[in-house]
């Protein structure tokens, strides 16, 4: 009680509370508008927020990770364009609805499900806290190490079909981050005799280069598509009633979006796909999904909105970001020298709830807000999609500059600009450069402390935490080779209709 | 020859335009710089393996220079799809308006943060076709607003520019601390 307290009295400021309203109607409108995601506007806004405090900094990156997914169902739902990437099941079943003459149901039913996803997900976390609070001292160098490379494995394998290209970037991106002076022996790494490069490649510069500006030279470049325009009638409440008959696919969804968000390098698209996949099996009706099932939507939209809270539990008890997102908020607790961790856990555990109830705030902020603001959200998201490219290319100058005023940097995110966009042009993912350069840092700097006190390969995992661990890597892969075997037999099997659609791969 | 065409099956995925291209040249990209590990690293004296400065770049490259195999033999393997150039200009297309991005970064601190911004936004709207009143007016308050949000209010550090020395003194100070 007395830590509930404690941390209430650590979100009762007027700052933090700021930071917390713009940021989760912020969250949703950029969320609404397609070609703007959660990424682009937290990276655009992470150097801004350097200047403000740990707790309103980061309860402002929280409310756009946490709120963009709520909005992302509205062009989903109504205009068949995902306003984020994670909302493209939506479409699925939600556009169908709308099809029908059922927009409003369909929106009613996705905020109600994405309100259950997010609540439910905070409610584990705050149940799990203690339980984490006790595990979390355990973690020494190796357990880390260990949980950091699982965390590369992962989001290699999770990349179905495209595991080549993901462990080629995420390699790259461990590359990148040993550029420059190393701090064990003070030589440089790939400097290639350049002063520009000795300090390094910036994390965010990366991030900013890869995310906006790669997405404002796509919107820029391509063809203008104006979103089109949709209304919404009805009562939008009617969806809260509607969920408790689908109580069970949102009570499962969320747990799948939970359990994926905690493991590092899954996140969303894993949980929607076996929640999606669990409703279809378990359902009534099970050729209604893909045609407008509102259980089908309920899934997708439960199991995306539950990740946001489970994914900060990785980074908060172990300083191990699961997706792209959790390692650019990273970046901000260092910047503010909180070192997330298990001495988080221990030392300042209020700093921990009080960011919980951040997020418990948050979805109750947006509930409200979507409920009564979908009309003129809608009218938001008509803005052109070359002028918005205008907008993001104007707003990651900011980002960039403000860093550390730098012609340098603000070139070298260009350039990475122009490598997001032929990666986005063809598919490939983005995210594995980016675990890799944070989780590829976590990495060198653990397995040097770790292996100071070790003398033989199996004193590595000699303790109970490691030696889960390192299991759980080995039947990762285990499983992966068994699934591409299985994949591969069931498409020789079926040759003749496997072309281009075919998926890959080992 | 039953057993080779198995195991091409094994590569193919579904490519889109240019990806052999992008394939070729992350490889030859990898390749590169496994050739500079020597020259660009240092192995050093009475250091064991996992401290060593070289050990974890010549991981990450051998890692790339593996995968980016892979990748190329499996877009070497799999069905191509027609419209490979075009595609590559669709990417270096993209370099004019990292161009007019990096002017705009180099008359920042020459011109001010708010009166590049405006050129910036009003040339790029003139340059895309939507040089509409409407949008050239939301391109004025939009670079404003970006402005007044983030040096005047969120206060990051942008310097101001050169050109505000030359203000009448009342404007100059605000100018220089605000715009």
């Amino acid at each position: 009680m007395e830590l509930i307290l404690s941390s209430l009295s650590m979100l009762a400021h007027w700052d933090v509370l700021a930071a917390l309203l713009i940021g989760s109607i912020g969250g949703v409108i950029i969320g609404a508008i397609p070609g703007v995601g959660a990424a682009v506007a937290i990276a655009i806004l992470l150097p801004a927020t350097f200047s403000f405090e740990p707790i309103v900094g980061l309860t402002l990156l929280l409310g756009v990770y946490g709120s963009s997914m709520y909005g992302g169902a509205i062009p989903a739902v109504l205009i068949n364009t995902p306003g984020t990437a994670v909302n493209a099941l939506t479409t699925y079943d939600g556009y169908p609805m709308t099809k029908k003459g059922q927009g409003h149901r369909a929106l009613s039913l996705a905020y109600s499900a994405s309100f259950f996803g997010g609540m439910f997900s905070i409610l584990c976390l705050i149940v799990l806290s203690p339980v984490l609070a006790m595990i979390a001292p355990h973690f020494g160098s190796r357990e880390i190490f260990l949980a950091a490379l699982m965390g590369i494995i992962l989001v290699v394998v999770a990349h179905r079909g495209q595991v080549f290209a993901a462990g080629m970037l995420a390699c790259f991106g461990i590359f990148l981050n040993t550029i420059g002076l190393e701090p064990a022996k003070y030589t440089k790494r790939f400097t290639f005799d350049q002063s520009w490069l000795t300090s390094g490649v910036d994390l965010i510069v990366v991030v900013l280069g890869l995310f906006a500006i790669s997405q404002a030279l796509l919107l820029l470049v391509d063809k203008e598509h104006q979103p089109g325009s949709a209304k919404v009638d009805g009562n939008l409440f009617s969806g809260l009633r509607e969920l408790f008959a689908f109580k069970r696919v949102a009570t499962v969804s969320s747990s799948f979006g939970v359990l994926m968000g905690m493991i590092p390098g899954v996140g969303e698209f894993t949980a929607q796909f076996l929640s999606y996949t669990y409703a279809q099996k378990t359902s009534k009706d099970p050729d209604l999904f893909g045609k407008g099932s509102p259980e089908g939507l309920i899934a997708s939209e439960a199991a995306n909105n539950a990740v946001p809270g489970a994914a900060m539990i990785p980074l908060l008890a172990l300083g191990i970001p699961g997706e792209a997102l959790t390692a650019m908020m990273l970046s901000v607790f260092y910047v503010h020298n909180v070192i997330p961790g298990p001495q988080l856990f221990q030392g300042k555990l209020d700093f921990v709830v009080a960011l919980y109830l951040a997020l418990f705030l948050l979805n109750i902020i947006v509930l409200i807000f979507l409920l009564s603001s979908t009309g003129l959200l809608l009218k938001i998201i008509q803005i052109p999609t070359r002028f918005l490219g205008v907008m993001i290319m104007t707003l990651s100058f900011v980002g960039v500059f403000s860093l550390r005023n730098s012609v340098t940097d603000c070139a070298i995110a260009a350039g990475f600009g122009v490598f997001g966009l032929v990666l986005k042009r063809l598919n490939l993912p983005i995210v594995p450069i980016i675990l890799g350069m944070v989780l590829g840092g976590i990495m060198e700097v653990k397995l040097r402390s770790a292996m100071a006190r070790v003398h033989s390969p199996l004193d590595f995992i000699d303790r109970p935490i490691a030696a889960i661990l390192f299991i759980a890597i080995i039947l990762i892969l285990v499983l992966h080779v068994r699934t591409v075997i299985r994949e591969h037999k069931v498409r020789l099997e079926r040759e003749e209709d496997t072309s281009e659609t075919s998926t890959q791969q080992g | 020859m039953a057993r080779i065409k198995t195991l091409q099956e094994l590569f193919k995925r579904y490519r889109r335009p240019g990806d052999i291209v992008f394939a070729t040249l992350f490889l030859v990209f990898s390749v590169f710089l496994l050739t500079q590990v020597p020259g660009e690293t240092v192995w050093a004296k009475r250091t064991k393996w996992f401290a060593q400065p070289r050990f974890w770049p010549t991981v990450a490259i051998g890692g790339m220079v593996l995968f980016a195999s892979l990748h190329f033999i499996g877009s070497l393997c799999s069905q191509r799809i027609p419209g490979r150039w075009r595609e590559v200009g669709f990417w270096l297309k993209s370099f004019e308006f990292v161009a007019y991005f990096l002017i705009y970064v180099l008359l920042v601190p020459q011109i001010g943060y708010l009166p590049a911004t405006l050129a910036f936004t009003l040339f790029l709207c003139v340059r895309i076709g939507e040089a509409t009143p409407l949008n050239l007016g939301a391109a004025v308050v939009f670079s404003i607003s970006v402005v007044v949000i983030f040096r005047a209010f969120l206060q990051v550090k942008v310097p101001a520019g050169h050109i505000y020395e030359a203000l009448p003194d009342g404007i100059r100070a605000f100018a220089l601390t605000y715009l």
